[in-house]
């Protein structure tokens, strides 16, 4: 224990409460291609963690910008290949705008429920499928119980999942590691040309589990993240206990 | 294997089954009648009053003239076919393959079973004596052809026609022996054809020309020259496994174990034939004679026992024992060849597909097969049509999807109406209001024209925007129709990210 300084003894045991709690890093992804480097610095140890992600949207517009954006997420952090499993209530997604974010459409399966109770038995039952490479579920209520059956099939199976809550009746505490919130921002057109821009979303990281919530605005273009500028809340937001 | 047949004959058939209801009327002669054209008609009649000189066909007022003591009874329409498909039923005792020969006989295909009886004759004792028992006056042919079963349960007096004796068994029996219709049959013996001998030595097309394509058929299947099939009353499934017993099962628990026994001899049978589960019933006999059924399918053929169990474990719940379950019977109603590849170390891709085709079976069997869905690019400028659900899991886009032109994440399935203010004709909006909510645009693009598919559908063309208002939330909105042709509509169709 000589050459061991106290600085690294603390990072040994961070390390360990880590694994305790269930955090799990992202296979190898080029970071490169990501272009969400400023992103991946509020998670634990610079990656983006395995684990159930929560999504909250208030209005048609912000769900179509959260939808967006988790589509960005799994073509830029997910493996190029492997079946994503997409459950809604009332589908709204539509397959072709989903190559604009490039994913391929036929990657994924959808599956389109009637009620809440069964949303949430296809995403736990999708989510315990090491196989899936993902699952994305579109519901409105999550309780604190069944978020942490969600976090504990993905803690099992390490199969990421994002749980988008469109209109929810309350911003309750779950389970879930991170929270995210997706508003659309006014595009930038490259120097004041007419016409649309590139998507641009003001995204929140709300809560993170032993991270730093911050806020960026994002714009997608080129295929790629592209983080315009940052503005971290940890200087007016306390970190925020999860979970 | 040589096949063989036996041919039951039930010569009263419905008197018998009356005499077995009413013992009573064993003694007696009487006869079924049903009323045709304003008279009385005897339709079955029982031995004793045949053997007074009475017959199917005859009026009832001629039969009381000449048996006064006569009983006579209605007929009821269907009674025969009923009672042959409950008497084939009880001949799976004998065989599995039983069907009926209307209006009064049974088929059996006895291949490969009278050896359990010791001997043929041994067998069609057995039947003879089981059936007499019950008070049916019968007669049986055994043969190696439906055909000359048949004939000589009718008109033989051996009942056993030994293997490839049929020519010779035939011979000295009347042309009716063949199941000829009684017009061809009374023009043979006419004409001196007393014998089915006679007609071996015939010219065949002679005999075509004057008797007609089905004497020959009819010589052809008797003597085993032409293949006859039957249909059996309950059709054999290849693939079955029962599980009787001892005590009443009622609890789930039990039933998941003997959900597993079955799967794991299924499964092991499937594999020794190199086949997949498709489709599968569970059948649950009762003791109260209530029968409980399950039935499960899948995407892939499987063997799967652990997923075919997952499957079957979502519908247990389905089941109701009651007083308890005697039996199971598991049968695969559809199997599909299923080639077991070589497992790579490295490569998991066949794996993963395997998982996922199980994964998605499981949703299917909880929340039904219509709720999943796989899209796949459709060659249509309609943002509606421009995908269509995938037939099967596997299928892969036979073209690319297409981003040359801006396309929303959102889509509504029914477009919006919006009302909107536009400068100029051919200009983007300056602001609409979609539900009571102003929103002032700032950006936009377009317009993309996209026709209606006339083959498809009669319509207008489309006129799409894509819009960004003072907030940054963008939008996909479309004008209807030219401005020349009146006031065009507006409609929101989608949301960008």
């Amino acid at each position: 224990m000589q050459g061991t300084s106290k600085y690294e003894i603390i990072q040994q045991l961070q390390k360990e409460v880590l694994a305790l709690q269930g955090h799990r890093k992202a296979q190898a992804v080029p970071k490169e291609s990501i272009g969400l480097d400023m992103i991946l610095k509020a998670f634990p140890e610079n990656s983006f963690p395995i684990a159930v992600h929560e999504f909250l949207s208030n209005n048609s517009e912000n769900a179509a910008a959260t939808n967006g954006f988790i589509s960005g997420l799994l073509s830029k952090l997910l493996p190029s290949y492997g079946v994503i499993v997409w459950v809604s209530m009332q589908q709204l997604t539509y397959p072709v705008g989903l190559k604009w974010f490039s994913l391929h459409p036929d990657r994924i399966v959808f599956i389109n429920l009637t009620n809440s109770k069964q949303v949430l038995w296809t995403i736990e039952e999708a989510l315990k499928c090491t196989s899936v490479a993902a699952v994305v579920g579109e519901l409105s209520e999550l309780s604190f119980k069944q978020s942490r059956r969600l976090q504990l099939a993905v803690e099992a199976s390490h199969v990421t999942g994002f749980i988008h809550r469109h209109n929810p009746t309350s911003e309750n505490t779950v389970a879930c590691v991170t929270r995210w919130k997706i508003q659309p921002v006014a595009s930038i057109t490259e120097q004041g040309l007419p016409g649309l821009g590139f998507p641009r979303w003001k995204v929140q990281l709300l809560k993170v589990r032993n991270g730093q919530p911050a806020t960026w605005e994002i714009e997608w273009s080129a295929g790629n993240f592209h983080v315009r500028e940052q503005q971290s809340l940890s200087t007016t937001i306390y970190k925020i206990k999860t979970g | 294997m040589k096949r063989r047949y036996v041919t039951i004959w039930f010569q009263h058939l419905v008197t018998d089954w009356m005499g077995r209801k009413h013992p009573e009327l064993k003694q007696l002669p009487f006869v079924m009648a049903a009323p045709e054209r304003g008279r009385m008609v005897v339709k079955a009649v029982n031995n004793i009053a045949q053997s007074k000189g009475i017959d199917e066909g005859m009026v009832v007022a001629d039969c009381r003239a000449i048996l006064p003591s006569l009983q006579v009874y209605d007929a009821v329409e269907g009674t025969h076919e009923r009672l042959l498909h409950a008497l084939a039923e009880w001949c799976i005792r004998y065989t599995p393959v039983v069907a009926l020969d209307l209006p009064d006989g049974l088929i059996l295909d006895t291949s490969g079973c009278p050896h359990l009886w010791g001997s043929e004759q041994a067998y069609i004792k057995d039947i003879y004596t089981k059936l007499t028992s019950y008070g049916y006056h019968i007669r049986i042919g055994m043969a190696d052809t439906i055909g000359a079963a048949w004939a000589v349960a009718r008109y033989g007096k051996n009942a056993i026609v030994e293997t490839c004796m049929q020519v010779k068994a035939l011979s000295p029996l009347p042309p009716a022996a063949l199941r000829l219709d009684n017009v061809v049959a009374d023009r043979l013996d006419k004409l001196g054809l007393k014998q089915i001998s006679n007609l071996y030595q015939m010219p065949r097309n002679a005999l075509k020309r004057r008797f007609g394509e089905m004497l020959l058929t009819r010589l052809d299947q008797a003597l085993g020259q032409e293949a006859e099939f039957i249909t059996a009353v309950k059709p054999v499934e290849p693939y079955q496994e029962r599980l009787p017993c001892l005590e009443p099962i009622r609890t789930a628990k039990a039933i998941e174990i003997a959900i597993r026994k079955l799967l794991n001899r299924l499964c092991t049978q499937l594999g020794k034939k190199g086949k997949g589960l498709r489709r599968s019933l569970l059948t649950a006999y009762r003791i109260d004679g209530n029968i409980q059924k399950i039935g499960i399918g899948t995407n892939k053929a499987s063997r799967h026992v652990e997923h075919l169990f997952k499957l079957f474990e979502l519908k247990i719940p389905s089941i109701e024992p009651d007083l308890g379950i005697e039996l199971f019977i598991m049968e695969a109603q559809d199997v599909e060849d299923m080639v077991t590849k070589q497992e790579a170390i490295w490569h998991e891709k066949e794996r993963d597909q395997t998982a996922i085709a199980e994964l998605l079976d499981r949703i299917a069997g909880k929340v039904g097969k219509e709720a999943i869905r796989k899209y796949l690019p459709d060659e249509h400028y309609m943002p509606e049509r421009a995908f269509k659900s995938a037939t099967t899991y596997d299928e892969s886009p036979a073209t690319s999807w297409r981003i040359d032109t801006p396309r929303p994440i959102h889509l509504l399935s029914k477009p919006e109406p919006i009302e909107v203010t536009v400068p100029i004709p051919d200009y983007p909006p300056m602001l609409f209001i979609y539900k009571g909510k102003l929103h002032n645009i700032r950006k936009a693009d377009g317009p993309e024209r996209i026709e209606q598919e006339w083959w498809l559908k009669a319509g207008l063309f489309r006129d799409y925007y894509c819009v960004e208002d003072e907030a940054g939330c963008r939008y996909w909105l479309f004008r209807s129709g030219h401005y020349k042709d009146g006031d065009p509509k507006w409609f929101l169709h989608g949301f960008f990210a």
